[in-house]
């Protein structure tokens, strides 16, 4: 806190008045609609509309469409999570062990951080395609007939690759900071009294990382959940059969593809529950680390 | 390093030349696409070494852009996305700097609703609310502007927080000896904060930067005439219409050129970069 102050009582909301402003126009009042417009349903026309409670949220939770995009997000946002965060791990280890080396491959590794996922979309889609890319290419000699326009697997498979080979550089950085952060004294202790460098690793190296990895966890969660929107729409478009239709993408499609208003807002207030939960979660084990 | 161990070393040095050629392998390929004719692609699989057609590439999908596959000139994308960028950056450096510091540096009444609102931004990302934020920016006539496609992204928490940090950390005799030198508020602030927080800024402005850059669900649906098209939109649209026509080298092309800017403020800004990050996210 700070002690000295300046008295100014209009000033202060002069300097917020841009941000509060932007905040009340393009995030308060919108997500307001749509809370509202979730209790409201519209005819076909959209002539008239009629406030109908709870109606969309129960509907959605009988709409087995919806209820598989819960399974799909649940798959995918788990897939990416352990694929970006594993590989990230075993490359920060690797870089951790060299000390001359190590800053040059740093440079190597994170640059993918920034590719805009659409553009990451595009990369892979182009490698997987199934008649000119290069891995349904090497697939197809090796005996699988790849085609993520009709395999709902090879499409999951092809949205959870691109998505966490962008976010690989992300979490290396992380876990590199979070490895160097472990004190070297405590490894030389290990090795007088006689850990080889496995036993080291494995003692030692996972409660002192604990930290890094659980807000990793959550970052990833959240980017996979929210911030693969591009990714999804430039591949597969949530398809096919809905196979790769996360929840993000679905209120999107309901909603300004389906013109479901209803059901779109409705689905948009949940996803801003969940947004706040994990947002609630990170922040308190933000805290705790300060206070740390 | 505790002691010598040649083979772990050899182990790291191998899993981190897999690691590279990983991370690299999809933009090698993209690279080599854009060389290649539009013919290679016809048939068979797509090469692994470059082809001759590079610069055809690259100066049609500059200058002229395939008016088959509703793409217009990549320079005139290219220039839109820098602008969406900056301004993005700029913008939200700029209310995050005032916010931050009406809420360090004053006391006044609601001051802790007026923090509260603005971290109420982290929770709603656009992609949510993405239908009534829409009928807003159209209501207010901002759709195919500069505007619309900035003003919505600008608001900033994460930034704001950052600043707070920073000033936070300013010693209080510099504001009491600011004082006494007769420096009000607004000269305190741009006399001394600011060029104090210098490093922060820059440093944030190379994440905002890229966060700007690879924007791709709202330019989609506030740009719709093609003139006002970013490129990493736009590339979506190329790829579209990729089944029918697969002019992958135009494609790729496109895609190289969207990557390009980002990756070199990444690779130039290093440091600068690894401290934006490490920052936002605390």
């Amino acid at each position: 806190m700070k002690r000295t102050l300046f008295r100014n009582q209009l000033l202060p909301w002069l300097l917020l008045a841009p941000q509060l402003l932007i905040t009340a126009v393009f995030f308060l009042w919108p997500a307001g609609q749509a809370v509202w417009s979730s209790f409201l349903r519209q005819d076909a026309f959209g002539f008239t509309t009629t406030f109908v409670g709870w109606a969309n949220y129960t509907a959605l939770w009988a709409d087995p469409l919806y209820l598989a995009s819960f399974r799909v997000t649940l798959v995918f946002s788990v897939a990416v999570t352990v694929l970006a965060m594993g590989t990230a791990l075993i490359l920060a280890v690797a870089v951790d062990r060299l000390i001359r080396a190590g800053s040059t491959y740093t440079t190597l590794i994170v640059w993918p951080y920034a590719v805009a996922p659409a553009v990451a979309g595009i990369l892979w889609w182009f490698m997987f395609n199934p008649t000119i890319g290069i891995l349904a290419y090497v697939m197809k000699t090796l005996g699988y007939d790849w085609n993520h326009r009709l395999n709902a697997g090879d499409a999951m498979t092809l949205v959870v690759i691109a998505a966490a080979w962008k976010q690989v550089s992300y979490n290396f950085l992380f876990f590199v900071a979070g490895l160097q952060s472990i004190p070297a004294s405590l490894r030389e202790a290990a090795a007088i009294d006689g850990a080889g460098p496995v036993k080291r690793f494995f003692t030692i190296t996972p409660p002192l990382l604990a930290p890094t990895t659980f807000f990793l966890l959550v970052v990833n969660i959240v980017y996979a959940m929210f911030d693969t929107f591009p990714v999804i729409d430039a591949t597969t478009s949530g398809g096919p059969a809905q196979a790769t239709n996360i929840l993000v993408y679905k209120v999107y499609k309901d909603g300004f593809i389906g013109l479901n208003l209803g059901s779109s807002a409705a689905q948009s207030v949940v996803l801003m529950a969940i947004v706040i939960a994990l947002t609630i979660v990170q922040f308190r084990y933000v805290e705790r680390r300060v206070n740390y | 390093m505790v002691e010598n161990r040649p083979w772990l070393t050899l182990l790291a040095h191998v899993v981190l030349t897999f690691g590279v050629a990983l991370v690299a392998f999809p933009v090698w390929i993209a690279l080599v696409a854009s060389t290649h004719e539009p013919s290679t692609f016809l048939s068979g699989v797509v090469p692994l070494w470059f082809g001759d057609n590079a610069y055809d590439s690259y100066a049609t999908m500059l200058s002229a852009g395939i008016s088959t596959s509703g793409a217009p000139p990549v320079s005139g994308m290219l220039f839109n996305s820098m602008v969406m960028a900056i301004l993005i950056a700029v913008g939200k450096i700029a209310i995050s700097l005032t916010s931050a510091f009406a809420i360090v540096y004053f006391r006044f009444p609601f001051r802790q609703a007026a923090f509260w609102m603005i971290f109420i931004t982290l929770m709603l990302p656009v992609e949510v609310r993405i239908l009534p934020t829409f009928e807003v920016v159209a209501g207010l006539g901002l759709l195919n502007s500069y505007a619309g496609l900035t003003i919505p992204l600008i608001a900033s928490a994460t930034a704001t927080f950052l600043f707070r940090q920073v000033f936070l950390t300013i010693p209080d005799e510099l504001t009491e000896a600011a004082r006494i030198d007769g420096a009000g508020p607004l000269k305190f602030f741009k006399d001394i904060l600011i060029p104090l927080s210098r490093t922060n800024i820059a440093a944030l402005f190379v994440i905002l930067f890229i966060y700007g850059w690879n924007q791709y669900l709202w330019p989609l649906l506030i740009t719709t005439d093609d003139g006002s098209y970013t490129i990493v939109a736009g590339i979506k649209r190329m790829a579209e219409v990729a089944e029918a026509d697969p002019q992958w080298n135009f494609i790729m092309a496109t895609a190289v050129m969207a990557m390009l800017p980002p990756v070199l403020v990444v690779l130039l800004m290093q440091r600068l970069f690894v401290k934006g990050l490490v920052e936002t996210e605390k």
